[in-house]
């Protein structure tokens, strides 16, 4: 059997489709807490919470409406963006005038009482979300059998990645979007309805943790604190990307998917504590991150 | 286009949180006229231009903007009746090229301007186009904050200090630009603390002092009330 660094190919390279899979989560949820930040400039503590939402309501799509995987891919998203947008409409927008440490307040509070609320309903057990037929098994590549679900979520949130950052970086909605992001006040002047984007922009962040949630249903239990389990590495890996940085989140978040998943094979011992270590040494080199701009 | 007022602002009161800036300002602007607001560094006259735009804190009062009471409105519906900003700071977007800040006001006229025809008019920034907007020079960044809001289609320009610290064949070329304005009847007002940019340009001239309005007169008055400008003005 071939071996390197005296571990079995396989062995690695299935470690390696994890840590990939893990890192699609990662990047999508990252990915949604940077567009936030950047258009509100709020972090938003209630991700972890979206999140477990969207994995809630594809369990809850199937279990009472017999809505299947690829209608929940769709509709989940939409409810915890609409969510979202409930959130900015009706509380964070009455906080942009004060101290955005509030924004962060409120938002902590929102997942305490979102994850409160389905603890209360569901317990802390959670409830298992079979695989989709049509992704069931596996494909046998000769040199390692791959899951055809784990590689469906790595494409699914890889394109997700892919055309979010198009938007934002190439079209002129994005422009509006970063235009607004540097000098809100201004893009307003020039007849951009800043505030509606705005709010458009936090449920967009929304929709993203619960796609995210939607996909990682069938591969983690569906339980009320999945969120909360993820969200504080996903927090590590905003920072170590660069707050607000688009490509710097999903590469980062990628990236360390792939070093958790070697962490595993080499050092599992270490394999919780890596991403943080290299979050200390990101800081200590770069405090704004890999992919931030130093801000004056 | 027939004449008519374009910009009407009665008793205009307007504030910065705490701060009370403008104690009923009183001015207002034909359709296609040239008008320079004048004044001292703090007299209000940059206020009076975001006050007309909805960006200060609070404002009481009345903006008519072509008949359309404009008090109560947020900042995105005022420029969206054809209004065109071109801040004091320039405001060019430093995270977008030359051209992404060329082209990222939306459209609220019919009649904008071409980009080939803006590159024309401005020639530096069509070799700059790729250029990040952090990386032009002073110069590059008012011609450019200029043409963006020609662009746009907007008929009423607020135009704040455009001629600030800029070389003096850049001030030239501006002053060009906006005699040809005048001749395609934009209205215009202008910010200026160089008079004598302002004084060949304006049609009429507006000095404030403690956020009113102290005098009003036009080009023609122009040489008898010369010595109460200088007093006003303190030049």
């Amino acid at each position: 059997m071939i071996s390197v660094l005296g571990m079995p190919l396989p062995a690695l390279l299935s470690q390696l489709v994890l840590g990939l899979v893990n890192g699609s989560f990662y990047a999508l949820l990252s990915l949604g807490l940077a567009v936030i930040f950047g258009m509100l400039n709020i972090i938003n503590f209630a991700h972890g919470a979206l999140y477990m939402m969207g994995a809630f309501s594809a369990w809850m799509l199937l279990t009472w409406f017999g809505v299947d995987y690829f209608g929940a891919l769709l509709l989940g998203p939409l409810l915890v963006g609409a969510l979202g947008l409930i959130i900015e409409r009706t509380m964070l927008r009455r906080l942009y005038r004060i101290d955005h440490l509030y924004g962060l307040l409120l938002t902590f509070g929102l997942a305490l009482i979102f994850e409160g609320l389905f603890r209360d309903q569901f317990g802390v057990s959670g409830e298992t979300y079979e695989v989709p037929q049509a992704l069931t098994g596996a494909v046998n590549l000769g040199f390692m059998v791959l899951p055809k679900y784990r590689v469906w979520v790595v494409v699914v949130s890889l394109t997700v990645c892919f055309l979010t950052w198009f938007v934002i970086e190439k079209t002129r909605l994005g422009s509006y979007l970063r235009a607004a992001t540097e000098n809100p006040k201004l893009t307003q002047a020039f007849g951009v309805n800043v505030p509606r984007m705005v709010m458009l922009t936090y449920g967009f962040g929304a929709a993203l943790a619960g796609l995210a949630g939607v996909m990682a249903a069938p591969i983690f239990q569906v339980s009320p604190l999945m969120g909360s389990n993820l969200i504080i590495v996903v927090f590590a890996v905003v920072v170590i990307g660069g707050m607000g940085s688009i490509s710097g989140a999903i590469f980062t978040g990628l990236g360390l998917g792939v070093i958790e998943g070697m962490a595993k094979v080499f050092y599992p011992e270490g394999s919780a504590t890596v991403v943080f270590v290299i979050m200390a040494i990101v800081l200590i080199l770069r405090p704004a991150g890999l992919f931030g701009r130093e801000s004056s | 286009m027939s004449d008519g007022t374009c910009l009407q602002v009665e008793n205009l009161h307007a504030y910065y949180d705490e701060s009370h800036i403008l104690h009923g300002v009183n001015f207002s602007v034909q359709q296609g006229e040239c008008l320079s607001l004048l004044g001292r560094n703090g007299a209000g006259r940059t206020t009076t231009l975001r006050a007309i735009l909805g960006l200060t804190s609070r404002r009481t009062g009345s903006i008519k903007i072509n008949g359309a009471e404009t008090i109560g409105w947020p900042a995105h519906r005022i420029a969206q009746l054809g209004v065109g900003y071109c801040p004091e700071e320039r405001g060019i977007y430093a995270s977008l090229s030359c051209e992404e800040n060329l082209l990222m006001p939306p459209q609220v006229g019919a009649e904008g301007m071409s980009v080939t025809e803006l590159y024309e008019l401005f020639p530096n920034l069509k070799e700059r186009r790729h250029s990040p907007g952090m990386r032009l020079s002073g110069g590059e960044q008012q011609m450019l904050a200029l043409a963006r809001i020609l662009r746009t289609g907007a008929r009423l320009l607020l135009l704040d200090e455009i001629s600030e610290g800029l070389a003096p064949v850049i001030v030239q070329r501006l002053a060009e630009v906006i005699r040809l304005l005048k001749e395609r009847r934009y209205t215009i007002v202008l910010v200026e603390q160089n008079f004598k940019f302002a004084a060949p340009l304006a049609d009429r001239f507006v000095v404030m002092e403690h956020g009113q309005i102290c005098m009003d007169i036009n080009q023609q008055e122009l040489p008898e009330k010369m010595n109460r400008l200088n007093q006003l003005l303190g030049i």
